[in-house]
């Protein structure tokens, strides 16, 4: 579904990537595990195409995002849900969800509504008044709103309490269970082991690890080597 | 003042507010989305009541010709709004957002020449609106009716701009990319269309207000100019992107037009301006504004890395040329040069705010003036010494900056610029209304050098050393920790806040020391001429330098220098050969920045990088 071969990238001025090589197939969900500023966010930004990528390439079903501007690569199947969640806050819940609302798509705001029946009830609310949690799930809602055959998740469970983690955990398995392909970074390994299939670890702009979480757990150094703070 | 007449000036202020409302709404849903401050919004105005005049005059409808006449101006304009979007300005998105502010200047230019050229310069007046063109008695004066319409169709218009902006999906995804145009792409939008159709409903309301004005006023070849600052003075009280702020303050800006040049006609010119000030003081983001969302951009994260600094060898070569040269030219060129050295400081010390600082200015004019001002004031009522005076101008202009400078660092981004703007009209409308000690439009005259320095090559020698002397402190300043401070405060202003750096403070003093370098060249500028006008104040004085620090790029003073070179060589020789000078300057200025866009240096400097 998706592959990066020996991507590099750059943010602003700084060289973030240095030949990255990642996979996810078909209704997998792959976790790309690392700490902060190792370059999770910015491989995610790269297969969007909000970061310059100056080497390698990133194919999508097969066929070179290169060239392809952002709306382009939405429009191809690729939802990105950013870390900081950037909802429009002068907008309502409603109208947020319109904006990535796509007219034939496989999402719709029902469909959405019994994904997140909290939104349903928020509907008029300025998304700039929601909690944290309630802005992670429109943002997530709003992006599924475009009827992605892929999703990037930046970091979901970053800054909430437990037990919206754990709720955000199931709707993340749900839409797993739907056969959406997920690519999830997150530094929260107890999180993502729950919904990942696989896992990467980047360090330095590099993938240091690639396998199943049962060799990561076997394996001690890797955990302190390349997650420990 | 009786009743009946408040009553009048309160309903043609009123008018006068509707056509407001219809130019700032569309530049404030341009600026909004597109981050574009586009000067050529008041050419859009003025391009669409001169096509209003000819086509009301040439259509073979009878009655319905001005109403027709009007829809179709409004509508070429609108079309005129797409093109150039599509055609110009959608090949400098990626360049640093105030190219575009370059080109949209340079547009000014080239349609202020071609409407002289189609149209001539005598000024014309359109016909009346068929069926609306006597007047109705209104406690017992007499009102135009046509006005009356106006204020009837403010409303509706303003309802329709509603329902599209909150009722739409399209006005939906307009008020998202306000906000974050990055996320909307993210969500599948297409920028490039979004922007385009932006514009063009921008250009087409821009046009309508033009349309509509014809009946009222009669067509002049500077109606562009006084618009777009009252049009920006309008966003900007209202608030950036709020359409309900825009009308309040259309109203609001209208109705003191409107009384202004009734109480104190003297003073009305600055009315505005002082209301903008004491709005922009009380509330920084405008009457209905919020703070606008942080810039998302890449480099905003990092401090870039040092300014430009050009080859010492470079340097060197270019200062023998200037000691050298001189006494094999003619005089006519030392003079030009001189203008150029004060110009050079005038742009480099622009440069200080807007690259260093991140500060861009609209109003540095007021240094220049209040420079070259305090210089002819001492030496016109104190006799005082042609050194003094001299010296004088840069301390002159920085008190004034640290005075107005106190308010302005309050403010960020186009808030900044406007209030700025506001103190350098204030400014000017006290130079200019101020007979009795500033001779007003007569301006000052005789302010000569000292008989030693009179003569074109000394003058020169000593333009050169405050001139070329103080680009190279201002060069030395922002390689300092107090540029890298500055540069901090203006690449993230919270982080520098956290590591405890006193963001206002510095800003202010990096103002302050703007200012001293402005009335400097400010100063040089007054002996070379011998005399001083209002209109070193003035907006097309403030102008100018942003100008030269775009052309020649705003990342070190010498950027600002090579564009001060350029323009004033570029603006002495279109004017020299042809009357149309405006056209072959914009056009060039158009080229320039398409080729260059990010400055001559910056291109450059990427080049040897």
């Amino acid at each position: 579904m998706l592959e990066l071969r020996r991507v590099h990238a750059y943010y602003g001025r700084s060289h973030v990537l240095y030949g990255v090589d990642l996979a996810a197939r078909e209704g997998e969900v792959v976790c790309l595990l690392g700490r902060n500023g190792a370059g999770k966010t910015t491989t995610l930004k790269a297969v969007v195409g909000l970061v310059d990528v100056t080497g390698g390439e990133i194919l999508y079903q097969g066929r070179s995002l290169a060239g392809l501007r952002t709306h382009e690569i939405s429009r191809a199947g690729i939802g990105f849900v950013p870390e900081d969640r950037r909802i429009f806050s002068d907008l309502t819940v409603a109208e947020n969800l319109e904006v990535g609302e796509r007219p034939g798509g496989t999402w719709t705001r029902e469909r959405v509504s019994r994904l997140f029946p909290r939104l349903r009830e928020l509907a008029g609310r300025r998304g700039g008044s929601l909690s944290g949690g309630e802005q992670q799930m429109l943002t997530i809602a709003r992006t599924l709103m475009t009827s992605p055959r892929l999703l990037l998740l930046d970091e979901p469970s970053e800054g909430l309490a437990p037990v919206v983690v754990r709720a955000l955990a199931e709707n993340i398995a749900a839409l797993k269970g739907g056969g959406l392909t997920i690519l999830l970074s997150e530094q929260n390994v107890r999180f993502a082991r729950r919904l990942a299939d696989r896992a990467y670890i980047i360090e330095k702009g590099q993938i240091k690890f690639e396998g199943p979480f049962a060799r990561l757990d076997a394996d001690p150094s890797l955990r302190r080597a390349y997650l420990s703070v | 003042m009786s009743p009946s007449l408040v009553l009048i000036q309160l309903l043609s202020g009123l008018a006068h507010a509707m056509v407001l409302f219809l130019i700032a709404s569309g530049l404030s849903l341009i600026f909004g989305v597109t981050r574009i401050v586009n000067f050529a919004h008041g050419s859009f105005y003025m391009l669409a009541a001169y096509l209003t005049y000819t086509l009301a005059a040439t259509l073979p409808l009878g009655a319905a010709a001005f109403y027709v006449a009007v829809l179709l101006a409004a509508a070429s304009v609108g079309l005129t709004g797409l093109g150039v979007e599509v055609t110009l300005l959608r090949r400098v998105y990626r360049a640093p957002e105030l190219y575009q502010l370059l080109l949209t200047f340079a547009l000014v230019l080239v349609v202020a020449d071609l409407v002289k050229l189609c149209w001539g310069s005598e000024n014309l007046t359109g016909p009346a609106a068929p069926g609306l063109a006597g007047s109705v008695a209104i406690a017992g004066q007499l009102f135009p009716t046509y006005d009356l319409a106006l204020i009837a169709l403010g409303p509706l218009v303003a309802a329709g701009l509603w329902w599209l902006f909150y009722r739409t999906r399209w006005g939906v995804v307009i008020r998202a990319a306000t906000q974050d145009r990055e996320m909307v792409a993210v969500l599948g939008v297409d920028q490039a269309r979004l922007f385009t159709s932006v514009f063009a409903l921008g250009s087409f309301l821009a046009g309508l207000g033009g349309a509509l004005q014809v009946p009222r006023q009669a067509l002049t070849n500077v109606m562009d100019a006084s618009i777009i600052t009252e049009a920006f003075v309008v966003v900007v009280v209202g608030g950036m992107g709020s359409l309900p702020g825009a009308l309040l303050a259309a109203v609001l800006i209208g109705v003191i037009d409107a009384f202004g040049v009734l109480v104190l006609p003297r003073a009305s010119l600055v009315m505005t301006f002082v209301v903008m000030a004491v709005v922009l003081i009380v509330r920084p983001w405008g009457l209905l504004g919020g703070p606008p969302a942080p810039q998302r951009t890449a480099a905003a994260a990092v401090v870039t890395a040092g300014a430009v600094r050009l080859p010492r060898r470079w340097v060197a070569a270019v200062l023998a040329v200037l000691i050298a040269a001189p006494p094999l030219l003619p005089t006519f060129h030392v003079w030009v040069l001189v203008e150029i050295l004060a110009f050079a400081l005038f742009a480099a010390s622009l440069q200080l705010l807007m690259g260093t600082g991140g500060m861009v200015s609209f109003g540095h004019a007021a240094t220049f003036g209040l420079g070259a001002y305090g210089a002819a004031l001492l030496v016109t009522w104190t006799k005082a010494p042609m050194l003094l005076a001299f010296a004088a101008a840069p301390l002159a202009a920085a008190a004034g900056a640290a005075l107005y400078g106190y308010f302005c660092v309050r403010l960020s981004s186009i808030y900044f610029a406007m209030l700025t703007l506001a103190f350098a009209q204030i400014a000017f409308a006290i130079v200019h209304q101020w007979y009795d000690v500033t001779g007003g439009d007569n301006g000052l005259l005789g302010i000569w050098p000292a008989a030693w320095l009179a003569g074109p090559l000394a003058y020169y020698y000593l333009a050169l050393a405050a001139c070329g002397g103080g680009v190279a402190l201002l060069a030395r300043i922002g390689r300092a920790p107090f540029g890298l401070t500055l540069r901090a405060a203006r690449d993230h202003a919270r982080r520098a806040e956290t590591v405890g750096i006193n963001i206002r403070l510095h800003q202010w003093l990096a103002f302050v020391v703007a200012g001293f370098f402005g009335g400097l060249a400010g100063g040089a500028f007054v002996f070379l001429k011998g005399s001083v006008f209002p209109n070193l104040l003035a907006v097309p004085m403030s102008v100018e330098p942003l100008v030269m620090v775009l052309l020649g790029g705003v990342q070190a003073p010498a950027g600002a220098a090579v564009g001060a070179a350029i323009y004033k060589l570029l603006d002495t020789v279109a004017t020299k050969y042809t009357e149309y000078w405006q056209l072959v300057l914009g056009a060039v200025l158009i080229l320039l920045v398409l080729v260059f866009p990010r400055g001559v240096l910056g291109v450059l400097g990427d080049r040897r990088a």
